[in-house]
């Protein structure tokens, strides 16, 4: 090879590489940028008024977020209440009861679904379940079980795209061997298949709740985002994200860090979960 | 998705038969099929426009070893996965003829799990399920209805020991079926389909994925079962089916050429082409 | 022991081989309760989850068609015509721009992965692991990291450019994967034939693999897009809220540091001031067009992809 040969192999090389390294450039940026606006305001709060104070009165400096992260579990929650079993059962239906034709008419479906942006699902929301709630109870009908069903909805095609892809993958013999002791079609899915294919599963369920925690427009249109533990599925509640949506954009000073701080708690949630995800992944891979 | 289980499989004349007429057809006119422990009569296959299985005739005597040989492709494996209709998996598959089990026609008169738990299969590659060795085995009573714990732990240690693997498995019941050698996932998917009680147990090529010494011994457990069960195997390998089984059956492309006492067929063959192919094999 | 077969046809006592004392221990399942009621379940769920598809489907169309008019397509934004067009120019822009930023990085670090980096090295788990990271970020996390970087710190101000940015890093992860699975699915016959006729790595690369990795790298290009269209939360707080198209004829490049308002901001605000619901309803609609239309290109190429091989 010539020399010339050699030189625009190193670069390419080098280029390449650098351009591997910009993923990690962002997770440091992001890192970095998120917890040096954060932390100081968390300090100056303090950590267990932060994370615990029941009171988010911007106005007297009070900065508590406890009502905020309960509301984002508990919205979480409901969306795996209202998403995971109708997820699951319709990933089996797709994977091993649906004829060809069915499934191939089905699955666009779910990936239109998957692309619809969150504001088009929040507006849905707005128009359609939130007066039916309001109809039945009363109230506004901006609520906690508003959100659940949006979100329970919003996280069907992450959940079935991934466990169909693991049910998919269970190999036939299994099935096979099912059959041939004589179960039925059902039971060897539900005894045999399902369990094969749990981890993969499993992940699939992490990652809706990732991204029922993290979704904010969605949330914003429909929770009420009031401050306030709700003792009811039709009282109104405040998403993490949602509080940093609604006030970020006329925040100033420690309102604006305590902001952040908010983002920075969101953040560590996530990372948990992308944690679990891949623990998950790895012991499937290992089985 | 290739796994539905309720399409109906095709069979020829179904709704224009009347299936009591029919049955009877088969005592009356057959005496010897239908005092076999199983049979086919006039058996035809197709998979979509291939015509695999050519009128087949052949019984399987009860408590005896009968195998199948054949060059690939011949038709063996297909005609052995009629028997308990795992053929109605693949698509496009169409069969035409009768089965039956002690005389009765088994494709319309009985349902397919029934079916499948009278007529237990072993597959050529070990399947255990991810699951543990005694979940496995625990796996087919569960299914058809057992529940007692004790009653199940009975039904795990006795299959096992039928399938000559109790001492090796009874100190990890609680393991994954997985972490076996593939001689003992093979015995162990011997033990699952015991498990069921099944009259009938079909063998494809149970050995042929399995080291010499894993081969012998289940072998060996063949020659023990078969005094309690029918067995029907598909081998490639012709010394297994001398040793083996007391009746064979030579099958040449989609023809079932000729059947009988395996010492008969292996060494007075009656027709040439069993002969040549018999004796291409032993050099 | 006696069997007893249930089909009543057949009822009959068959005694079974091996003698032992477990009569009547099992029971026929023949299809069962417990195996119609399975499936009964799953079928439910599957029609549920349909209906309600084709329920903000048909709600969207039938709200969306009569309240398309003429005046949403007008060149300029007044409060009088609500114009969703410099929104969707800008949606086009936007999602334009940060492809062009983030394919040639999620491409390389895809081709770096599979073609040059040793299997198993630290640098490489690494990279794996900040990618899937990546992709587990929360958009308002994007959006609030995009409002401390790009837009205080180097002072980019609520713009296109930091808008564009912030997507460019929240669709890495997803070019990087799918180009990476298509790199992946080229078989290595392909490479070792240019080797064997002499050619270095970065031409096999360029000129062999490249080209036959290209569908599958426009599909996850496609998704990308997707997702930028779609996006609220990320650019709410880095490109603003002016609906306005960015002045490029006047201002040249600068005009890059002009707030841009896309399509899903557009319905955002929209729907949360509560004046233009019919107009909202048309944005969503354009919306859901926009997303039908890529997804319908990304499974054409798969299928592409999947007749060449």
């Amino acid at each position: 090879m010539s020399f010339g040969g050699t030189l625009r192999e190193g670069v390419a090389h080098v280029v390449l590489a650098a351009t591997a390294a910009v993923s990690i450039a962002a997770v440091a940026l992001i890192c970095v940028f998120l917890f040096a606006n954060g932390i100081p305001g968390i300090a100056q709060i303090g950590l267990p008024d932060f994370l615990f104070g029941m009171t988010w009165r911007p106005g007297n400096d009070i900065y508590g977020i406890f009502p905020m992260i309960v509301g984002s579990v508990y919205v979480t929650a409901g969306a795996i209440v209202v998403g995971v079993p109708a997820g699951i059962l319709c990933a089996i239906f797709l994977s091993r009861f649906a004829s060809g034709r069915i499934a191939s008419l089905m699955t666009p479906c779910i990936e239109l679904l998957a692309g619809i942006s969150s504001v088009v699902f929040g507006f849905f929301g707005l128009v359609v379940i939130v007066p039916l709630i309001r109809a039945m109870h009363p109230g506004s009908g901006l609520s906690l079980l508003a959100a659940a069903l949006i979100l329970g909805f919003m996280i069907l095609p992450t959940i079935i795209t991934v466990a169909r892809n693991s049910l998919d993958a269970v190999p036939a013999s299994y099935y096979e061997g099912s059959l041939a002791l004589g179960a039925t079609h059902e039971r060897s899915v539900f005894r045999v298949l399902v369990p094969a294919a749990a981890s993969g599963i499993i992940a699939g369920i992490v990652l809706g709740v990732c991204r029922a925690i993290g979704e904010t427009m969605a949330v914003v249109m429909v929770a009420g985002n009031q401050v306030l533990i709700p003792s009811s599925i039709f009282d109104g509640v405040r998403t993490m994200t949602a509080n940093i949506v609604l006030e970020m954009g006329y925040a100033a000073g420690l309102h604006r860090e305590a902001l952040i701080a908010t983002g920075v708690v969101l953040f560590v949630f996530v990372l948990v979960l992308t944690l679990v995800v891949n623990t998950i992944k790895k012991r499937g891979e290992a089985r | 998705m290739p796994v539905e289980k309720t399409r109906p499989v095709s069979f020829a004349c179904v709704e224009e038969r009347d299936p009591q007429l029919d049955r009877d057809a088969v005592f009356e006119a057959n005496d010897s099929l239908a005092a076999a422990k199983m049979a086919v009569r006039s058996l035809d296959l197709y998979y979509k426009d291939f015509h695999a299985l050519h009128d087949v005739t052949l019984e399987f005597p009860e408590k005896q070893v009968t195998a199948l040989i054949g060059p690939s492709g011949c038709g063996k494996s297909t005609l052995l996965k009629t028997l308990n209709r795992m053929n109605d998996l693949v698509e496009g598959c169409r069969v035409e003829g009768d089965v039956l089990l002690d005389g009765a026609d088994a494709y319309r008169t009985l349902d397919p799990c029934v079916l499948r738990r009278r007529v237990g299969m072993v597959f050529q590659q070990p399947n255990p399920f991810p699951m543990s060795v005694y979940d496995n085995v625990a796996y087919g009573p569960r299914t058809h209805g057992v529940k007692r714990r004790a009653e199940l732990d009975e039904i795990v240690e006795e299959s096992l020991r039928r399938a000559a693997i109790w001492d090796e498995l009874k100190d990890r019941l609680k393991k994954s079926a997985l972490g076996l050698s593939g001689g003992q996932q093979q015995r162990l998917c011997i033990a699952r389909a015991l498990a069921v009680n099944p009259e009938v147990l079909l063998m494809d090529e149970a050995t042929s994925a399995l080291d010499p010494i894993s081969t012998a011994k289940i072998e060996e457990l063949v020659g023990e079962i078969k005094r309690d069960y029918t067995v029907i195997m598909v081998t490639h390998n012709m010394l297994q089916a001398l040793r083996v089984s007391d009746k064979t059956a030579f099958f040449l492309l989609g023809d079932m050429v000729e059947a009988g006492p395996t010492e008969e067929l292996f060494t007075t063959p009656k027709d040439q082409r069993t002969a040549d192919y018999v004796e291409g094999r032993f050099g | 022991m006696t069997w007893y077969v249930s089909n009543p046809a057949t009822l009959r006592k068959v005694t079974l081989g091996p003698a032992s004392d477990d009569s009547g221990r099992f029971e026929a399942p023949a299809h069962t309760t417990s195996a119609l009621a399975l499936r009964g379940l799953v079928y439910v769920a599957a029609f549920v989850v349909m209906m309600a598809f084709l329920l903000i489907m048909g709600y969207v169309l039938a709200n969306g068609l009569p309240a398309l008019t003429p005046d949403l397509f007008a060149w300029e934004y007044t409060s009088a015509n609500v114009s969703l067009m410099p929104a969707l120019v800008n949606t086009l822009l936007m999602a334009f721009l940060s492809l062009l930023l983030a394919v040639p990085i999620g491409v390389g670090a895809a081709i770096y992965l599979v073609e040059y980096a040793k299997r198993g090295s630290r640098f490489v788990a690494l990279v794996r692991m900040t990618a899937e990271t990546l992709q587990g970020i929360p958009s308002i996390i994007y959006g609030l990291f995009g409002l401390l970087f790009f837009v205080s710190m180097l002072h980019w101000g609520l713009s296109l450019l930091s808008g564009a940015c912030t997507l460019a890093i929240m669709v890495l992860p997803i070019v990087m994967r799918t180009s990476e699975e298509a790199l992946l699915a080229v078989p290595d016959s392909y490479r070792q034939g240019s080797f064997g006729l002499g050619a270095g790595r970065l031409r096999t690369v360029l000129r062999c693999v490249l080209p036959s990795a290209l569908p599958g790298i426009t599909g996850g290009v496609i998704l990308s897009l997707g997702r930028c269209v779609g996006e609220v939360a990320a650019l709410i707080f880095t490109a603003g809220s002016i609906a306005a198209i960015p002045d490029f004829a006047g201002q040249g490049i600068f005009a890059l540091f002009d707030s841009a308002r896309t399509l899903a901001v557009h319905m955002y605000v929209l729907a949360s001031e509560g004046f233009h619901i019919q107009e909202a309803y048309a944005t969503a609609l354009v919306l859901l067009v926009l997303v039908a239309l890529l997804n319908a290109g990304a499974s054409a190429l798969t299928k592409r992809l999947r007749k060449d091989n």
